[in-house]
């Protein structure tokens, strides 16, 4: 190896203003890429905890078409006995149950048809936002009965502050009235509109007294250890729900499952990514390509020189791809510094577009993004470009064993 | 002359010559046809948001948009319809509408829903509704108790044409009414959303089921230009008395796709500019050695008196042809693949859930906006030319002597 690629590190510094400027439109790719993609997949994180988190959590046992109908009588009959199997799963870091009715809720001026979610204020604590978005009030306690948590959205429609009272109407799981009047407790704000104008939260113990649930929930919701763990949860969890003997009538789902359109719209974003990539990658690969072919051309007189003195025409490729591959190293390795540190500075200090902090909400982002330097971000780009890069380099290197030593020698 | 010079310049080396035009080509391309796609993108949003149920422009009581009920109603429709009438140019269109939250609910379900009470006739022409329709058939002026909703409401509901569906909302009084409605008509939307979220009757159903005499909620005009939109808000809304009315445009009433629109055109600016650096590093090494190729023909030029100005100009004109021809095949290769592609759209169906949760159309239609395409090709052409000043001026500074024994 040494000599060959001596010569090529000699080589490449005959000419070090055209090297350098390779080596930057190498570096230039990949740093790009390398911000790009910490940036999209730190968002991709940020959006799936935040929906995770308000909404769904990691996976939820149901009764078989409960998701997409919602029906009052599709229940969970016996939550323990699905809260002992997530008790024996090591990798689930917390649940809770919850059930939900859609009804009337009425304050003294208005009334608004929203959904009574009951929820177990403990075991929500550990597996929801709710406790912390509240903004005025407080959360529910374990012994509360007849309060209520509202979002910010609906308690400024319902014109009701903390302490007002809210008149409850609706349909129990038996078919009864099921009515009450709450107090409200605690004010929350999500920043997702649709969230804090959509629903009411009850303690559950309440809830299964006022719609008749006989002790039954609609969701058990569990929140793994990370998002690495839930395929391993729900297939441990679908097992043992098997043999609590619910023979195809409970079902375990996923986040992905539970909001198809959030990992639709996560991959939708990487393909537009991809394609964006890929276009820059390709121009960068025509600019470099003009360089190497140039090279080749500039240097006829050597190359011909080194056929004659007996040099194959495959040490020759050999040589050439040794240049292009120090190029393509160098410019990469520089590139993937240059990019982690950028993205590092970003991932300490965050970004903020402005006048994009209402719609990030909506999305469950903060205003000020944290792009997330992993290896996988920084290595997937660059390894891109070094791949475009050797095939660019593929050409001329091949190109120059058609070279004729004695014509070689006489070009200019 | 040196124009000229500089033509043959360029095809003394075709295939450099080639290879750097395809880099210019391909970013050309890549700036304009991506942003058409992107602006096909926004159109949509913009589209789609209008024709539900948004408009150009709105006009409603003052403080509904913040709390959208009934006691927010314009009690005298005639005031909001006259000022519209002297206001608004020639050919704008505009309805009426009683919009409300309301609890609609069958046997076995029970949802919120938006009680949306239209003049059949009128909101054909501007809304998505009166297209929208496919089973059934559409509201009719004289239908007391018939009701469209969606397709999505229906199958969540398990109810079909025909069928009864009971709606619920605070009237007038702050009482709850409730009246019975028969579906007439199923619609189908873009947003799935949509059809789960508006339910139509007739305005004259829906006040009197509210009690609200001749009020209305929502005045929504469609222009003949979304252009004027700004300067015609603005006149209706000095011909009203703004104590009691609020006159808003689409961007307001829709600040998410506003918002979305601003990003995008950010965006695009810093792709054209990341592509151009791409190839820029191609442009200035591949004049770097077509000037350093030729030193002895520099230095030969200069011994012959031509001046160093020249030689700048020389090679600028070299890298003003190269641009010029990239720049324009690109632009017709852009052109070519948007016309091919608008016909018929891009249609991502296969991603509709993910398109919802985004707020975007299942289909593209990639649109041109000739700022767009000018920035673009200023962006390449400008920057085009500083990139090469460098190599040119590298070349200018030759001395003959030195530039004439060059190996």
């Amino acid at each position: 190896m040494s000599i060959d690629v001596k010569m090529a590190w000699r080589n490449l510094w005959r000419n070090p203003r055209r090297s350098i400027l390779t080596i930057l439109a190498i570096s230039f790719a990949s740093l790009l890429l390398v911000f790009m993609l910490s940036w999209q997949f730190g968002s991709y994180e940020t959006m799936i905890d935040s929906a995770v988190k308000i909404h769904t959590g990691h996976l939820q046992v149901q009764a078989k078409g409960y998701n997409d109908k919602k029906g009052i009588r599709m229940v969970v009959s016996d939550p323990a006995a699905v809260g002992n199997i997530l008790n024996n799963t090591p990798e689930v870091a917390a649940y809770t149950y919850r059930a939900n009715a859609f009804s009337l809720v009425s304050s003294k001026e208005r009334t608004y048809g929203v959904v009574v979610v009951g929820i177990d204020p403990v075991r929500e604590a550990g597996v929801s936002t709710l406790k912390k978005l509240i903004r005025q009030g407080s959360y529910l306690s374990e012994g509360d009965t007849d309060q209520a948590l509202v979002g910010a959205l609906l308690a400024r429609n319902l014109k009701v502050g903390l302490g007002d009272e809210l008149v409850v109407l609706g349909q129990g799981r038996d078919g009864s009235v099921a009515a009450t009047v709450v107090k409200v407790k605690g004010i929350y704000r999500s920043g997702q509109d649709d969230f804090d104008r959509s629903s009411i939260q009850i303690p559950l113990k309440n809830f299964q007294d006022i719609y008749s649930m006989r002790g039954a929930v609609h969701e058990v919701v569990a929140l793994g250890k990370s998002l690495e763990y839930v395929s391993e949860i729900k297939m441990a969890v679908a097992a043992g729900v098997e043999d609590i003997g619910n023979k195809g009538h409970l079902v375990v789902l996923d986040w992905m499952e539970l909001m198809p359109g959030l990992i639709e719209a996560i991959q939708m974003d990487l393909y537009s990514g991809f394609i964006f990539y890929l276009i820059l990658i390709v121009v960068v690969a025509f600019s470099i390509l003009n360089t190497f072919l140039m090279a080749i051309f500039e240097r006829t007189r050597e190359f011909g020189v080194l056929l004659a003195i007996g040099t194959t025409p495959g040490r020759l490729s050999k040589l050439l791809l040794i240049e292009s591959t120090i190029m393509a190293i160098a410019g990469i390795v520089f590139g993937i510094i240059l990019g982690s540190l950028l993205t590092w500075y970003f991932q300490v200090h965050g970004i903020v577009i402005s006048g994009t902090s209402e719609l990030m909400r909506q999305f469950g982002l903060p205003e000020r993004i944290y792009p997330q330097l992993s290896i996988l971000s920084a290595s997937i780009g660059p390894a891109a470009v070094l791949f475009i890069t050797f095939l660019t380099a593929l050409y001329p290197a091949l190109k120059v064993r058609r070279f004729r030593p004695v014509e070689a020698m006489t070009a200019i | 002359m040196h124009l000229q010079l500089a033509w043959r310049n360029i095809w003394r080396n075709p295939k450099r010559t080639a290879v750097i035009m395809t880099a210019i080509i391909i970013g050309v391309w890549s700036m304009i046809f991506l942003g058409a796609l992107m602006r096909g993108i926004s159109e949509g949003m913009v589209r789609n948001g209008i024709s539900t149920l948004t408009g150009h422009i709105q006009v409603h009581h003052r403080g509904y948009r913040n709390d959208p009920v009934i006691e927010n109603s314009m009690t005298d429709p005639e005031v909001v319809e006259t000022a519209l009438r002297e206001t608004l140019p020639d050919g704008a269109q505009w309805t009426s509408r009683v919009r409300v939250n309301a609890v609609a609910s069958n046997a076995r379900h029970t949802a919120g829903v938006t009680f949306v009470g239209i003049d059949p006739a009128h909101e054909a022409g501007i809304s998505f509704i009166g297209k929208a329709v496919t089973e059934g058939r559409y509201l009719r002026d004289d239908d007391k108790n018939g009701i469209v909703v969606g397709r999505a409401l229906v199958d969540k509901f398990e109810t079909g044409l025909g069928r009864k569906i009971i709606m619920m909302s605070q009237d007038t009084d702050r009482e709850v009414a409730s009246r019975a409605f028969r579906i007439v008509g199923i619609f189908k939307a873009e947003m799935q959303a949509t059809e789960k979220q508006f339910v139509f009757v007739t305005k004259e159903a829906a006040q009197h089921m509210l009690k609200l005499k001749n009020g209305i909620s929502e005045m929504s005009v469609i222009l003949p230009d979304q252009k004027e939109v700004r300067h015609a808000a603005d006149n209706v809304s000095a011909a009203l008395p703004s104590a009691d009315y609020e006159v808003q445009t689409w961007r307001e009433l829709l600040p998410l796709i506003t918002a979305i629109l601003n990003i995008y055109d950010g965006f695009m600016y810093i792709w054209f500019v990341v592509v151009f650096i791409a190839m820029g590093f191609g442009i200035v090494n591949t004049t770097l050695m077509a000037v350093f190729e030729r030193i002895r023909e520099f230095g030969l030029f200069k011994s012959l008196g031509m001046k160093p100005m020249w030689i700048i100009r020389e090679v600028l004109a070299e890298s003003f042809f190269i641009l010029l021809i990239g720049t324009t095949i690109g632009n017709i290769l852009s052109f070519l693949s948007v016309f091919a592609l608008s016909g018929n759209g891009i249609d991502l169906s296969a991603l509709a859930s993910g398109l919802e949760y985004a707020g975007m159309s299942r289909i593209i239609y990639p649109a041109i906006y000739s700022h767009d395409v000018i920035i673009a090709n200023l962006v390449v052409f400008i920057l085009g030319l500083l990139v090469s000043v460098y190599p040119a001026v590298k070349a200018a500074r030759f001395t003959p002597v030195e530039a004439l024994t060059h190996a």
